[in-house]
This record gives structure tokens, sequence and C-alpha cells, in this order.
């Protein structure tokens, strides 16, 4: 099951608001996609990244993708553990899986899906 | 027997195994002119084996693979087609494997001849007239393509242009060989049919824009049907067109790309015209360009003067990318190919091509999902039914059983625009029967997988190694055998 909690891109990164701090990760969906996951490359604390900006890459057996960040802001927290065990990123893309802490001015979200609409964009892809 | 794996030469080593010596050849002898700072103190490290148990191992190995000469290889976008023995005749002749590349031009102007005429005759093909034949593969000229694009901007006062826009169905070349040249990339998304969208393309075109790069046939196996407007709009914007001619098998001799608006492209000639592909090749990437950009090519190239052929340097070469003249004995056989066939039987590998696809994907498009199902080029990407796949069949089970069935999988997992796709092309050479016989494969194996037989996930159960942990050799690589 999906977390309703959270906003989701059409590109397969979720985005979860806490006050002015936002939580980015991929979704299981992306995972599954991917197939196993060989290599994370994230960025170091204090980044700044505009919205939709290339933060990181995962590469797996079959690719390597891009990691887009959902929201402008300064990587306040990097979940750097993660690049060392990817299984946990593979098993649990919603919780121990996040990859970035990200701090926004103002507190919402831009032009992101519901977790209705996307779900209805991974049925149309898969 | 010979489905037991082969140990490796240092496993099946005991010491001191000879099975003859070279008389003279002992250490004290052999070392007595040299001084002693080059005298080694420990012998290295080799295998020892005897004459007949070396030769088992090399035979046993070589009955292991898989090749276009042993059976049907339809692997997508690699164009695995046939190498006629007529190319292997003429490149040993001794005449060409002995010639020296410092030779004097007056002694070597049959090879020079042969590089201007194979030069023109690719030019003639792809109506991009200045060609260098340098480039070692195709990936390496993209590369040197795109030096030559720099080499131009920095020529117009245009080196602010830093974008090459590539659509999302590309090779993964396309966007390394980008920034291995400097250049930034952006992706312009397909649209529903499959191509390269018209509207994505204009949103990104700018004065930051130095060229698009374009595989047509894209790797879906689809012409881009809007490419005369798509190469009009990125000239309008200041850039250039550069083509990946990896599917260019599909169209030559029915169409040129220099005459739809492509600026610059690279031939594999280990794919198109029929020099060996894989296991070393080598391979040769020739590129072919518009008569503006000719001047900036690699030097040497190779022109006919009054007293013969002879090398020369283009007026703004970029300098060299490859010594010597690239690979010799490739260019010979693609000559040969090219002189065998001629105009005609170009276009006609060209149609068997597009044809023998063709005939697969309308046998098997009622069992498989065919995504884009309409008249394909020389390839088309398929991938396993929503049935298949809620019975957790996925394709690397069925490229598996493929290999059970003795077929080599077609390509996998590619173009990334199709989630697990499947992407096959027959090439021109199969007769009927071996299309029919592989036709009846893919059948077979969507029935099981309609199934849900379990045993796929086991496959192929037939094999020295069945199924390999792929992630390992890239979380934990062993590069050499003592480390283990």
């Amino acid at each position: 099951m999906r977390p309703n909690d959270r906003s989701y891109l059409d590109s397969h990164e979720w985005a979860k608001l806490d006050g002015n701090i936002v939580t980015v990760g991929i979704s299981d969906f992306a995972v599954e996609q991917l197939g196993e996951l060989v290599y994370l490359d994230l960025p170091d604390t204090g980044s700044t990244f505009s919205e939709g900006e290339a933060f990181g890459e995962v590469e797996s057996v079959k690719a390597v993708s891009d990691l887009n960040c959902p929201v402008a802001g300064e990587v306040v927290e990097v979940n750097s553990d993660l690049c060392d065990n990817l299984e946990n990123l593979q098993n649990n893309p919603f919780e121990g899986g996040w990859l970035l802490k990200v701090k926004i001015d103002g507190n919402s979200l831009g032009d992101m899906l519901d977790l209705a609409a996307y779900e209805a964009l991974v049925s149309s892809q898969s | 027997m010979y489905l037991a794996p082969v140990e490796l030469l240092f496993e099946e080593s005991r010491p001191g195994r000879r099975n003859w010596r070279t008389p003279g050849a002992d250490r004290a002898t052999a070392t007595a002119d040299l001084p002693a700072y080059m005298v080694r103190e420990k012998a290295p490290a080799l295998p020892e084996l005897g004459e007949l148990d070396l030769i088992r191992h090399f035979t046993r190995l070589s009955q292991k693979n898989y090749a276009i000469s042993t059976n049907f290889y339809p692997l997508g976008s690699c164009t695995m087609k046939y190498n006629p023995v007529v190319n292997e005749r003429i490149a040993a002749d001794p005449q060409w494997y002995h010639l020296h590349p410092y030779q004097d031009d007056d002694t070597v102007q049959g090879a020079l001849e042969l590089m201007h005429d194979l030069a023109a005759d690719l030019g003639e093909a792809t109506g991009l007239p200045g060609v260098t034949l340098h480039p070692a593969a195709g990936a390496h000229g993209e590369l040197t393509a795109l030096m030559v694009l720099r080499a131009w901007l920095d020529d117009q006062g245009q080196n602010q242009r830093r974008t090459i826009l590539i659509p999302d169905s590309a090779h993964g070349t396309n966007p390394a060989s980008c920034t291995l040249a400097g250049f930034d990339v952006v992706t312009i998304k397909s649209n529903d049919r499959g191509l390269c969208a018209v509207r994505d393309l204009v949103e990104h075109l700018g004065d930051d824009t130095a060229g698009l790069m374009i595989t047509n046939p894209s790797t879906l196996g689809l012409f881009e049907e809007d490419i005369v407007k798509i190469c009009d709009l990125v000239h309008e914007a200041g850039g250039k067109v550069y083509m990946d001619g990896a599917n260019f098998n599909a169209i030559m001799g029915i169409t040129r790309p220099g005459d739809f608006g492509i600026d610059m492209m690279h031939l594999n000639l280990h794919k198109t015209f029929s020099t060996p592909h894989g296991g070393g090749g080598p391979g040769s990437g020739p590129i072919c360009v518009t008569e503006e950009l000719t001047k900036y090519l690699p030097t040497p190239s190779v022109v006919q003067g009054s007293e013969g052929f002879e090398l020369s340097t283009p007026e703004s070469s970029i300098g060299r990318v490859r010594g010597f003249h690239g690979n010799f004995m490739v260019l010979v056989r693609a000559y040969a190919y090219i002189k065998r066939l001629g105009a005609e039987g170009i276009k006609r590998v060209a149609e068997n091509a597009v044809l023998n696809a063709n005939y697969i994907r309308v046998k098997v498009n009622h069992h498989w999902r065919v995504p884009f199902d309409r008249i394909c080029m020389h390839e088309f990407v398929a991938r396993p039914t929503k049935a298949m796949r809620d019975k957790g069949i996925h394709t690397l089970d069925i490229a598996k059983r493929l290999i059970e069935l003795g077929y080599h999988p077609p390509t996998v997992y590619f173009p990334l625009v199709v989630a697990e796709a499947i992407m096959v092309e027959p090439t021109e050479t199969e007769s009927k029967e071996t299309l029919d016989g592989f036709i009846a494969a893919l059948i077979q194996v969507a029935e099981e997988a309609t199934a849900g037989e379990a045993f796929l996930h086991q496959t192929p159960r037939n094999m020295p190694v069945s199924r390999v942990d792929e992630a390992k050799a890239v979380k934990d690589p062993q590069l050499c055998f003592r480390c283990q």
C-alpha cells in the first residue's frame, strides 16, 4: 500500500511535508522497475537544488536514473547510510529508504500528484 | 560432458608440468647477455600445463561460444548480421595484412585507394560527403562528431551553445559521449506513437542549443516521421543534427540522412556493413558530415592528388582521434561487402531486414504485447502481457527460457521507454525456416508465461550456470583471480 500522507512526481519521486522540511524518496514502483539496485549517489548536506533539478542518481542492473528534487531548497539531512545498505531502499522505499530532507521557503509543496493521481499514472505505465 | 564449467588455466596448473622444452632456453642461457638489473629474480607466475590440456581448455571454451555462425542471434539494436566468408577471403590476402602504416605513400597506393573509395561509398550512401574512417567504434564516432560540432560552434562565435537534446529512447552512448565532449544533455520525451515529440523539442530549443542527437530509425524500430521538420527546427534554432547510425541497416539504399536534413552521423561498420561484431571485433565507426563540416574532420584523410593517393590534413582539423588510419583490416571487409552487393544489393539488404522483422512481429503480436504495433523497420519491441506479469513472469525469465531453448535472447530492458522491453532484430540473412523456428519458440514461451509456469524462474536449466547474481560484479568486483 502506498502512503496517502505525501505527494508524488510523475518521475516517481515522493515528497512528504513536515513544517518547512520536506522528506524526499522514490516510490515502490520506481524500485520495482529499476530491479536490483547497485549504486546510489546522494548530494552533501548544504547543497541547494531548484525544483525539478537532478540531485543524484540511482543505478540498477538495468539502468541509471536521475533523481529529481520535487522542491526548491537546501539539503539539511541526507540518509547517507543508505548508499551502503541499498536493500533498505529496495525493501522499504517509503520509510527507512528516504533519501533527503530539504528545507524549503514557505510551508507547502508545489504542483505534485496526490495518491489517486499517482496510482492512475502507475497503472497506465505497468 | 561439455556442460561442465571449464576451469581457469590457473586452476588447471600443476607445478613443473611441461610437454616440451626448447633446447638452450634454460634460464642461465636466456639471460646471459642481459645486465643483472634487468634479470628478474623469480619466474613469472604463469600457469603450467601440458600441451594437450591447453588445447582442450581452449577448444572447450570455443565450443561454449554462441555466435551467428552457430545459431540465430536476434539481439535488437545490435545488427548481429552474418559476416560473409568472401570478406574474410579478401582480408586474408597478405598484401593487406603485411602492410605497415609507416611505409611510404607510394608503396601503399592500393590501401589508400581502398580507404578513399570506401569513404566515397559511405558518403554516397548517407548523402553526407565528408567522411573519416578513423573512429574505432560507434561511440568513438559520436565523440569525434561532437568535437567537430564544437570546432564549428567556436568558428561561429557560438561557444555558449552547450546543450545537446537527446530523445528518451536513445542509446546510452549518446548522453555519455556528450558528457565526455563537455556538453550538457537535455532529454526530449517520446510521444504516444513512440516518436520524438516535436512539441517537447520546440520547448527546449534556444540560444544554448548546440544540437540534437537522434537515432533514426529509433531504438523502437520506428522511422521518425517528422524528421525533416525536426531537422529544420534545430537548424532554425542555430544547432546541428547528429544521427546515431546504429539502425542504418533499415534504410540504406532507400533514403539518405543527408537528404532529410542530418548534418553528421556515424555508421557502425560492424553492424550495417557486416564486419565482425562482438568478441573484440574490432569495431569501426566512421562518421559522415556535410560539406560545410568536412574541414573539421580528423587528420589524416586520403585525397586523390596528381600523382596518386596521398594523406592530407583537413583545413581546420580537430586533430587525431586514433593512431594511423583506424581499424584498417575492418575497412577492407566493409569495402568487400559494399563492392559485392553494389547499390542494388545494399537496397535489398534493407528491404529484407525490414521484411524479416515485420514477419516475426505479425506472427507473435497476438501472443506478446507489442506497444507500437504498426509496420516497423528492421526491429520491433515487445513486452510480456498483463496476464503474464500478473503471474509474476518477467522479461528476464523469458530471456532465460529462450537460452534453454537454444536461442541467444533478444535485447531486454532496452529501450528504457518501454517497461520490460524485449527487442528483436532478425537481420536480412535469415531464412524463413530459421525465423519460423524462433517464432515457434516465442509462442511456446508466451504460452508457458501466460500459464504462470513456475519453472520459468529456474531457467536456464541446461547450462553450466543458471541465474547469476547480476549485481554482485558491480557491488563487489573481484578483478584478480588470486583475490578470491
